[in-house]
């Protein structure tokens, strides 16, 4: 899987759990609390959604490396078995 | 239309899941409200069949409108209420029940020629007997004339105008008048308790490692597991203010307040908090704000709540003290966790701690129990493997 296409499933993950946001617009190296106004329960679900995706089981003690779209995808391309 | 919070006034029928004819149980959906909160699902609360539909999809009425008429199964008709000379009530609809407590009717001098069905009917939707003339063999007044005067009311009735106000507008109108009363009828006091949260995050670290991914808990559904025991311990905080005096709740049923995407919040009921464990809890708590933000909350949701529980950790705040969200009588706050200087067996170490605040109603408690209450609240969250 390319690092496009996992960019592709990190959005459409987010996209379940911020419908209402304009994910093109999305900065990648900012954090997606504050760009997209996530809870705590809003991350949970994208990272349900990360791993009914891509397969991916990520621990809570890494969540913080998923905190921008950038950070998500290298994380995530290192992290998928 | 039923109340469904205490800043709604008026609502829209969307749409009816049931007809004319269907038989309904409780807890049944029936119809689909908009409101400012969104789209809800009403439901009944009593049993029987749909016999008359009275608002049409589209229509915005006001709190307390009959929405329709639900004929009970065959039953024991009550006796007929006494002649008062009061003027009538309107019905407090629930879901457009139509065996409410009968409200108070007045009569015409004499005795009146009524069929007992007709009478119940006439009470249950508040229909002044005196302002009718039967068409019944002999001038009995029917059944037929009650709904014929029910349906003329409501057409004759002015409608609520949609405010010119965009919806977050008006969900900020409505906010405000409610906590605008609140601040104004209730007498607040405020208090405030720094929390050590290091056991609870410790003990949830741990339990999540050993959760699969969709099964894991956020520290918040132990917050809300704590509140609810430690209402248990005092439970003139979980009591609803009913015309001069505070009433009891049988049942814990905490709301928990759920900011919704483009402004405003919601606060629907996590229902017997108290007794369901924290992976129910965290199943229903997600079920929630799932909902709450797309629609699909259920009547009982938003007007079962008997405390509120707001949490602003978020977005960074430290404390919070909310304002009581009537009839309850009490609201919780939470702020972020952080880390702070913290006294452990006699030596200063760094913690993860909360502050808790309690805002009350001085008319049903005091600061003693308030801060029994947040004692309470602090020891159980000492010991989570007990939640």
């Amino acid at each position: 899987m390319t690092k496009e296409e996992i960019k592709a499933a990190v959005l459409r993950a987010l996209g379940e759990v911020a419908p209402e946001a304009d994910l093109t617009s999305l900065a990648p190296d900012i954090g997606l609390r504050d760009q997209l106004d996530l809870d705590s329960m809003d991350i949970l679900n994208f990272v349900v959604g990360l791993h009914a995706a891509l397969g991916v089981d990520i621990p809570e003690s890494d969540y913080p490396k998923l905190g921008t779209l950038d950070g998500c995808v290298d994380y995530l391309a290192a992290a998928r078995p | 239309m039923p109340i469904l919070t205490a800043d709604m006034s008026a609502g829209t029928l969307v749409t009816w899941r049931k007809k004319v004819g269907d038989a309904v149980k409780r807890g049944d959906i029936i119809a689909e409200v908009e409101t400012d909160k969104g789209l809800i699902d009403v439901e009944v609360f009593t049993g029987g069949t749909i016999e008359r539909i009275l608002v049409q999809p589209g229509a915005m009425v006001p709190t307390g409108a009959v929405l329709a008429i639900i004929r009970e199964e065959a039953g024991i008709l009550p006796a007929p209420p006494p002649t008062i000379s009061s003027p009538p009530t309107p019905a407090p609809a629930a879901a457009g029940r139509a065996t409410q407590a009968p409200p108070q009717i007045p009569t015409a001098p004499g005795r009146q020629r009524i069929s007992p069905l007709a009478r119940k009917l006439a009470s249950d939707l508040g229909i002044d007997l005196a302002t009718l003339s039967g068409t019944g063999p002999g001038g009995v007044i029917r059944r037929e004339d009650i709904e014929h005067a029910a349906a003329a009311r409501m057409d004759a009735a002015p409608k609520e105008q949609r405010p010119s106000l965009d919806r977050s507008a008006r969900f900020r109108q409505a906010i405000g008048a409610a906590m605008a009363r609140s601040k104004r009828e209730v007498p607040h006091y405020y208090l405030s308790t720094t929390i050590d949260m290091q056991p609870a995050l410790a003990w949830l670290a741990e339990e999540n490692l050993k959760q699969s991914v969709t099964d894991r808990l956020l520290y918040g559904v132990l917050l809300i597991k704590a509140v609810a025991l430690g209402l248990r311990e005092v439970p003139e905080l979980n009591s609803v203010w009913r015309g001069a005096e505070a009433v009891p709740s049988p049942a814990i049923h905490v709301g928990v307040a759920i900011s919704l995407r483009g402004g405003g919040l919601v606060a629907p009921a996590l229902h017997d908090t108290d007794r369901r464990s924290l992976t129910e809890l965290m199943q229903s708590f997600s079920d929630l704000v799932r909902r709450a933000r797309s629609g699909g909350l259920r009547s009982s949701e938003l007007s079962d709540p008997t405390i509120t529980v707001t949490s602003l950790g978020e977005q960074g705040v430290e404390s919070v003290f909310g304002i009581i969200y009537p009839p309850q009588v009490a609201i919780v706050g939470f702020g972020k966790i952080v880390q702070r200087p913290w006294s452990v067996g006699g030596e200063v170490v760094s913690r993860s701690v909360i502050t808790a605040t309690l805002s009350a109603d001085h008319r049903v408690s005091d600061g003693h129990r308030g801060g029994l209450f947040l004692a309470s609240v602090d020891r159980l969250l000492q010991d989570p493997a007990r939640l």
